[in-house]
């Protein structure tokens, strides 16, 4: 096995506020691994900080192997090598779903023009989005929103897909088919880290589940551990939590 | 200068908006079912009769509609004048490309990040505070009496040409942040999306950004043009016979104020179809906006 990811001594703040404060962790390739942890406790800064998006203040990240926030590493070529989907979707709205698959195939990759096209339609074909292609991303419900974006990002071919609480914007009624895309994603063997509320979800497709809390890798383990034997008090008390909310 | 410069801009992000539907909406302005519109339509005839009887009933009016609205001269005077308008056209249809281009410019370089871009950030923030205060007859004066004067090798010295150098160096600063404002309303989001996706700065502002700010401020755009147009007249103080130096020669030689109105007639004839449109383009993207909430 490589290493897809490998994180050491992250930290990030915001002015007074700690976000992460020293993160160590790394990803295999073809692994998946969830993130869980409240809102707040640093899901997102974390993925965010990996696709090089936030500046890190301190600690190094390493993507196959090359590291990432050295000194004059380019940021545009890191971040064609890793996809990242949003949990608003953030497609552009001006383009159809078609443009929005090949605009940075294009620009970022200066592929051509029919390459891309060919790759944008197996991409929306892949994800049922085949009779969508000219639409605009304001006709397109929630669900088939946030499968361009996993399309969009996949269309560069990354070596890695960051997932940022894609279903948390989602009517639960439309969850199931982007949980269902994300499944055929783990499944064709794509390394994935995946910030979720989604328990249930995290222990189906998650090779490893990761507890963030306060900005703090608390503890890292297989689905079975974590959801049935927490080693931690606080990840106990976090579950508990979840099971009260009837989300797990 | 045209009255209202504050920029309404479609909010941002496709979101429902809770009130009436368009319908409804339409139907408040011209009064909606047949009833309504009949008391509409007999209010407005009623009040435009009384307010007209006032005025042509008042003494003063027969020397005011001899000095204002005398046919004879009007019939004189107005082509006359439309054949010099077509100067004024010509002035700021030219301004107005120009100035779509440089305030682009002007923008961009006003919203460009980081600390190395602080000198070009603070040039283009002086460019606009300058032209926006200084009032534009004086950089017309300025421009086209005293570019020639100082007769430098290689500048034009025809008034026109620094005429319309004038237009759209004042009217850039104030489509600048026009541009600006477009700009910056588009949520950071967007441009996290763009870069994640590998593109470079530059390339997130070409493709995602700019496109989508240029379609937010196209109302309020086309209200600095309107702007632009009426302030063309402006140059008759260089002595170019445009169409307003052309009114005041007949309105001297008459010594009749009709070719004054004749003008004003032209400029209201080519400005209320652009604010008819400009409403109409405001009403189109709400209603695109309503629509894609329905969903």
């Amino acid at each position: 096995m490589t290493e897809a990811i490998r994180i050491e001594g992250l930290r990030k703040s915001f002015g007074d506020l700690e976000v992460l404060r020293g993160i160590d962790l790394t990803v295999d390739d073809h692994e998946v691994v969830c993130l869980i942890g409240a809102s707040g406790s640093g899901k997102s800064t974390l993925l965010r900080c990996i696709d090089l998006l936030e500046p890190v203040d301190a600690g190094r990240i390493w993507i196959e192997g090359d590291e990432v926030t050295g000194a004059g590493v380019d940021e545009n070529a890191v971040r064609r090598r890793i996809g990242i989907v949003f949990q608003a979707f953030n497609l552009f709205p001006h383009m159809t779903v078609m443009r929005n698959v090949t605009l940075a195939q294009e620009k970022a990759l200066d592929r051509d023009p029919t390459d891309a096209r060919a790759k944008a339609l197996e991409l929306l074909t892949r994800f049922g989005l085949l009779e969508k292609a000219d639409d605009y991303p304001d006709r397109l419900s929630g669900g088939q929103q946030q499968r361009v974006a996993i399309a969009r990002a996949l269309a560069l071919d990354p070596d890695v897909m960051l997932l940022d609480e894609v279903t948390s914007a989602l009517d639960p009624v439309l969850v199931a088919e982007v949980l269902d895309a994300i499944r055929e994603l783990a499944a064709a063997g794509m390394t994935m880290v995946i910030a979720t509320h989604e328990m249930g979800f995290a222990r189906d497709v998650a090779n490893r589940v990761a507890f963030l809390e306060e900005g703090t890798l608390l503890e890292v383990g297989p689905p079975a551990q974590i959801f049935s034997q927490p080693r931690e008090e606080a990840t106990r008390r976090f579950l508990d939590r979840i099971i009260a909310a009837g989300r797990m | 200068m045209s009255g209202g410069r504050e920029i309404i801009l479609p909010n941002g992000t496709p979101r429902p908006d809770p009130g009436v539907p368009a319908g409804d909406r339409r139907s408040r302005v011209l009064g909606g079912g047949g009833r309504s519109t009949w008391i509409a339509v007999l209010s407005t005839v009623i009040f435009f009769a009384i307010v007209g009887f006032l005025i042509v009933s008042s003494s003063g009016w027969p020397e005011v509609r001899r000095s204002f609205f005398d046919a004879e001269e009007f019939a004189y005077a107005f082509p006359e004048i439309l054949a010099k308008f077509w100067r004024n056209v010509f002035i700021f249809s030219v301004a107005e490309i120009l100035v779509l281009l440089f305030a682009l410019l002007i923008a961009v370089l006003r919203s460009l990040p980081g600390p190395v871009f602080t000198p070009l950030r603070i040039m283009a923030a002086a460019y606009t505070d300058l032209f926006r205060g200084v009032p534009t007859i004086l950089v017309i004066a300025m421009l086209g009496y005293g570019m020639p004067a100082l007769q430098l090798r290689g500048l034009p010295d025809s008034d026109l040409f620094w005429a319309i150098v004038a237009l759209t160096l004042v009217y850039s600063a104030y489509v600048a942040e026009v541009y600006r404002a477009g700009i910056e309303s588009i949520h950071p989001s967007q441009i996290a999306a763009a870069r994640s996706l590998g593109l470079s700065r530059g390339q997130a502002l070409r493709h995602v950004v700019i496109p989508q700010a240029v379609r937010r401020v196209i109302p309020p755009l086309l209200n600095d043009f309107i702007g632009l147009q009426k302030d063309s007249a402006l140059i008759a103080f260089l002595g170019y016979t445009e169409a307003l130096l052309r009114a005041q020669i007949i309105q001297a030689q008459d010594f009749n104020f009709t070719p004054y109105v004749a003008l004003a007639v032209i400029y209201v004839a080519i400005t209320i179809p652009q604010a008819r449109f400009v409403d109409w383009l405001i009403a189109k993207e709400r209603r695109r906006r309503e629509g894609s909430a329905q969903l």
